[in-house]
């Protein structure tokens, strides 16, 4: 049980497939139009249920409760070798080769 | 009684909607033909260079270094013909309080929403842009939500928009994201009616003419230190803010600078594809929106742009994303800079263009973004690769946008390809014609000919191929 209060991230169909702009490709038009928000969660609830929650700007907004306390994963990737070769290519071009 | 809030209700309410978030009346500007008063638009809505520069210096925008790149101007001299190679600087801008000249555009935005009277501020965007409205929201005290595109319907989101979303929630702003689609537009203004908020477009004469400190800077800057103006600026060209700004930046100033445009190329790649969202390596910066923007401004979330390109560049090249890529390690390993990739577009074609040009001239680039988690070059390549794009070294004009990139195997190979500008300018009069079914009237001829940077014999002669 998540406690009303708690930091959550909500997730919502805005569009349904058929509901999607004419102009779209039909890659997209196969597929809904998501959003994802966060706020305060305003009444106790589980993962997958339908709730409510206080943005930081004060707005209200509904969706599946899909996480609570998110937070970012993003980082710096896994090691990329070219990156070193380009490195001892235009230093050796510019400074020599380093002897 | 409740309004209708399904797609085609809310699209329809879209000019209500925007006269009262954005506070500009359009149609007094309007000729009810083709043409528009373009300048009075800039005059009467916008704000005095020494007003900007006073709004801009009170929240620490602006004023950011000029820095000469020696190490890169000898690598330039290397690759090229004997006597050529030009000195390389670029402008700092990640310097700015968001990491990038965005804070410029938005520190003029949210002054005029809070002058106003507004309690808060919505901007949709997935680029920098976002960081520095809510930077300059926090400063000021109003609310900020930021509209982005951020994953596709794996949820797999671009690691460069993850970043950001991170960057604008640190500065207190709500970010509501969204999957792949154009159709963000309906969320945004679904946004504007609930909340009463500013519309803090991109697109808005306030956040253009806040570019125009840019350009002014460069040319008192390079005065001072250089005595002399630099003979060539390079913009990174997406909406067309960047050129436009900086170009009028420069004009005020009284410098005769050649403006060039530079975008990475993502030729083939459909902007609203879902399945292609994630093939990409740049989110911005790319010919994706710097090709459509330059040849029909009109197509962004205000009724008249204040973003008008084409009036300025008079040349329009693209450059590879291996080559933005490579030219974004080479600014770190040899002059010790980490920026992000985005904001090295133009960097990468000055590379190339500054071998077009004697030693003692000058070459410009107008910015740098910041760097960090995700909107990096090492997460963005990794990224690329878990995507099913090829990464290898070659030439990158053979390049295939969502297939592969190839980082080139010299500098020598990194080349600036110019766009048909010719056929843009000619495109824009023909959109026109076709946008406004009207026979064009003298005025528009004189007005399409300063859309396109050309004269009324190329006007007209445009229009003759046109019947």
């Amino acid at each position: 049980m998540i406690k009303k209060g708690e930091w959550v991230r909500i997730h919502k169909t805005i569009l349904t497939p058929a509901e999607r702009a004419p102009q779209v490709p039909e890659d997209t038009r196969n597929v809904p139009l998501e959003m994802w928000d966060k706020g305060f969660l305003q009444s106790d609830a589980n993962i997958g249920d339908e709730v409510r929650i206080e943005t930081v700007t004060g707005r209200m907004e509904t969706g599946t409760l899909i996480e609570v306390n998110p937070y970012y994963e993003h980082n710096f990737g896994k090691f990329v070798p070219e990156l070193l070769v380009i490195d001892k290519q235009v230093t050796e071009i510019v400074f020599g080769g380093g002897k | 009684m409740m309004k209708a809030n399904d797609y085609n209700s809310v699209m329809a309410r879209k000019a209500e909607i925007m006269l009262k978030s954005v506070g500009i009346d359009y149609s007094k500007f309007e000729s009810g033909s083709i043409a528009f008063d373009y300048e009075k638009m800039m005059r009467e809505t916008g704000y005095s260079l020494e007003e900007m520069q006073n709004i801009q210096y009170s929240v620490g925008v602006g004023n950011t270094p000029v820095l000469e790149l020696k190490n890169l101007t000898e690598l330039v001299r290397k690759c090229a013909p004997a006597g050529k190679g030009a000195r390389i600087f670029m402008k700092d801008e990640a310097s700015n309080p968001s990491g990038s000249f965005k804070a410029r555009r938005a520190a003029n935005s949210v002054y005029h929403a809070k002058r106003l009277g507004f309690k808060g501020v919505v901007t949709a965007t997935s680029g920098n842009y976002g960081a520095a409205v809510a930077s300059q929201a926090a400063i000021n005290g109003l609310k900020c939500i930021v509209v982005q595109e951020c994953y596709d319907s794996r949820g797999v989101g671009q690691p460069e928009i993850v970043e950001k979303a991170r960057k604008c929630e640190a500065l207190g702003a709500e970010v509501v994201q969204l999957s792949v689609g154009p159709e963000l537009f309906y969320k945004f203004l679904l946004l504007l009616e609930e909340t009463g908020y500013f519309n803090a477009s991109l697109y808005t004469p306030f956040g253009i003419a806040g570019v125009e400190t840019l350009g002014y800077e460069i040319s008192m800057q390079f005065r001072e230190k250089y005595g002399k103006d630099p003979d060539v600026v390079v913009c990174t060209n997406a909406g067309g803010g960047n050129m436009t700004g900086t170009a009028r930046g420069l004009m005020k100033a009284g410098a005769s600078s050649r403006l060039i445009a530079a975008s990475v190329n993502l030729a083939g790649l459909h902007m609203a594809s879902d399945g292609q969202f994630n093939k990409k390596s740049f989110t911005t910066g790319h010919t994706g929106f710097g090709m459509p923007f330059a040849s029909w401004p009109d197509r962004s979330d205000v009724p008249r742009s204040a973003a008008r390109p084409l009036r300025y560049m008079e040349r329009y090249v693209t450059v590879a994303q291996g080559e933005v890529f490579y030219i974004t390690e080479v600014l770190a390993r040899l002059e010790g800079l980490e920026k992000g990739p985005a904001g090295n577009t133009a960097l990468a074609a000055a590379f190339s263009l500054a071998q077009e040009m004697d030693q003692d001239q000058t070459i410009i680039v107008s910015e740098t973004e910041y760097t960090g988690a995700g909107k990096h070059i090492q997460p963005q390549l990794s990224f690329a690769r878990d995507n099913g794009i090829k990464i290898f070294f070659g030439d990158p004009v053979d390049e295939v946008p969502g297939k592969n990139i190839i980082l080139p195997s010299h500098p020598s190979l990194i080349k600036a390809r110019d766009v048909d500008l010719v056929h843009m300018r000619k495109s824009l009069i023909k959109t026109a014609v076709n946008t406004y079914k009207v026979e064009p009237t003298e005025e528009d001829i004189a007005f399409l000919a300063e859309e396109t940077n050309s004269c009324v014999e190329f006007v007209k002669d445009a229009l003759k191929s046109i019947k």
